[in-house]
């Protein structure tokens, strides 16, 4: 990794602040809405299921499954030299997608299905991601 | 119900020169401009002629674009923020405004220094005012949920929908490099295109480099300068200029849902003209069938295998086969991008894919004439697979 760049983070503002609130705690949450109770991501304000503005921060088991990903060979940010590198979408059990990175497995070794567990590092002193490593 | 089908034509078509090394040397909206002028001159039509403008984003606003071409009475304009797929909503939008007679002649263009203003070819100085154009086009998503984690650019977005592609139906690396291949050759043909005089073979589409696995280099479009526009006024007006008119039989948009996140969609092969197109072939009276050509918005190979699944012509899945033994090239079933594309002519947001249909429904388009085209297929792809698709038609 390289200390010579900064890596984007997340503007910890508005629900955003709250999502990453969370993940600082090392807990993964979502909005699930409390008039229909389908869970979402990314944060948004009314509930494209229902209608409803009532929700919650509700709690992920953390338990999901490799759907898709990429294998960045060509550095596209300056923050991101360590190469090839995979970015992975992860779906949760409750349903929310993820875009993420696995931990412990090669990109060569990645399948659609691959159980993973969430995990966490610190992106800042601010910021911590959610990842996932196979369980 | 009111219906836009044949209420507009495409009068006039102008491009920059394409380039690359050392650059235009221009700013986008001077690019926008001299693409412009050159459409006016194809058109016969003076600046004053103009009412309405289209441009996208960024270069300029509308307002500062119309005071530099000499509009006076400017009486609508409108920027379209739908990524590469600005061009064909433009003429969407275009053809909405004169079919009412808000405007007479609506100047839509699209330019940009995508070589020397906006380079990410590991020089990242540009990298901030890249990532804050996403932000704009796409929204907050991008920024808070994607770039943490290193997923900054087009080819990694768009991946995650080819991999699943791939995945799904065993999709083989052929059938992206059909398409590169397709679209080199016919820039042979093109002395606008920035890789005439390069030819390529599928031998070296297999042995380019990974740049954003399952893209290979040869599947990543262009960086370029330049830009490009066209003029669109009521079929009535269209049949008393200089050229012959071609008409915008139908045209729509479609986004995808949600349009600023792809990880979380239902399905991620649905995109913008999945819904697009049916819109469009249902106002026009015309389908995938009927098309003489197709110009398929080419980002990266795999968006023109999906585009022309989505598109219809082909089921989903089955776009390998359609791709193979020289359907997609010229003398084939269904040329596409017989301009050279984004992939081997140029990038201007597909503006270009515009301007060679209307010159192969002319019957201008010189060594890449389509013998006898009377309708062609444009698409559009921006953002996160935002998506507009017109069916142009010669009326003459
Ligand atoms: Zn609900």
């Amino acid at each position: 990794m390289s200390d010579v760049f900064a890596r984007p983070l997340p503007k910890l503002q508005g629900l955003t602040a709250e999502f990453y609130a969370f993940t600082k705690r090392r807990e993964l949450r979502f909005q699930r809405c409390t008039a229909c109770g389908v869970w979402r991501h990314v944060p948004r304000l009314w509930c494209a299921a229902c209608g409803s503005e009532a929700w919650e921060w509700a709690r992920s088991a953390g338990e999901g499954a490799v759907y898709a990903w990429s294998v960045t060979h060509k550095p596209m940010h300056p923050g991101f030299l360590d190469l090839p590198y995979a970015t992975v979408v992860v779906e949760l059990a409750e349903g929310p997608r993820l875009l993420t990175w696995v931990r412990d497995v090669a990109p060569a070794d990645l399948r659609i299905g691959l159980p993973v567990r969430v995990d966490f590092e610190d992106a800042s002193d601010a910021v911590t991601l959610p990842i996932f490593r196979p369980r | 119900m009111l219906s836009l089908r044949d209420q507009a034509a495409l009068v006039g078509i102008g491009e920059t020169a394409y380039c690359r090394a050392p650059g235009s040397g221009k700013s986008e909206l001077g690019l926008m401009l001299e693409a412009a002028r050159a459409a006016l001159a194809d058109a016969g039509l003076a600046p004053g002629d103009v009412d309405g403008v289209v441009t996208p984003i960024w270069g300029a606003s509308a307002e500062d674009f119309a005071v530099n071409f000499g509009v006076r009475d400017l009486r609508w304009a409108v920027q379209v923020n739908m990524g590469g797929a600005s061009p064909v909503v433009g003429l969407q939008n275009a053809a909405m405004a004169v079919a009412f007679g808000i405007a007479s002649h609506v100047l839509v263009t699209f330019g940009w220094n995508g070589f020397s203003g906006r380079r990410v070819r590991g020089d990242f100085s540009a990298l901030e005012d890249e990532l804050a154009r996403f932000e704009a086009s796409i929204g907050v998503p991008v920024r808070d949920f994607y770039l943490p984690y290193g997923s900054a650019s087009p080819a990694q977005w768009y991946t995650l929908m080819a991999q699943r592609h791939m995945q799904t139906y065993g999709t083989p690396r052929e059938a992206l490099g059909a398409v590169a291949v397709a679209c080199r050759a016919h820039a042979q043909l093109n002395p606008r295109a920035v890789m005439r005089g390069r030819p390529m073979t599928m031998d070296d589409y297999l042995a380019s480099p990974w740049i954003c696995e399952p893209y290979k280099l040869l599947d990543c479009c262009l960086e370029t300068d330049g830009a490009a526009a066209v003029i669109v006024t009521t079929t009535e007006r269209a049949k008393r200029l200089r050229q012959p008119p071609v008409a915008i039989s139908g045209v729509a948009e479609g986004h995808p849902w949600p349009a600023d996140d792809i990880v979380n969609r239902p399905d991620l092969l649905t995109i913008g003209l999945t819904h697009a197109a049916p819109r469009a072939y249902a106002m026009a009276g015309l389908g995938p069938e009927d098309a003489d050509f197709a110009q398929v918005y080419d980002c990266f190979t795999f968006e023109v295998l999906h585009q022309l699944e989505e598109a219809g012509f082909c089921a989903r899945g089955e776009s390998p086969r359609f791709v193979a033994d020289g359907n997609v090239a010229l003398g084939g079933r269904c040329p596409i991008n017989t301009h050279g594309g984004l992939l081997s002519q140029a990038h201007v947001g597909g503006m270009n894919h515009v301007v060679e249909a209307v010159r192969q429904l002319r019957g201008q388009a010189g060594a890449a004439q389509v013998d006898g085209a009377r309708v062609g297929i444009v698409t559009g792809w921006g953002d996160f697979g935002d998506g507009g698709l017109a069916v142009l038609r010669s009326l003459a």
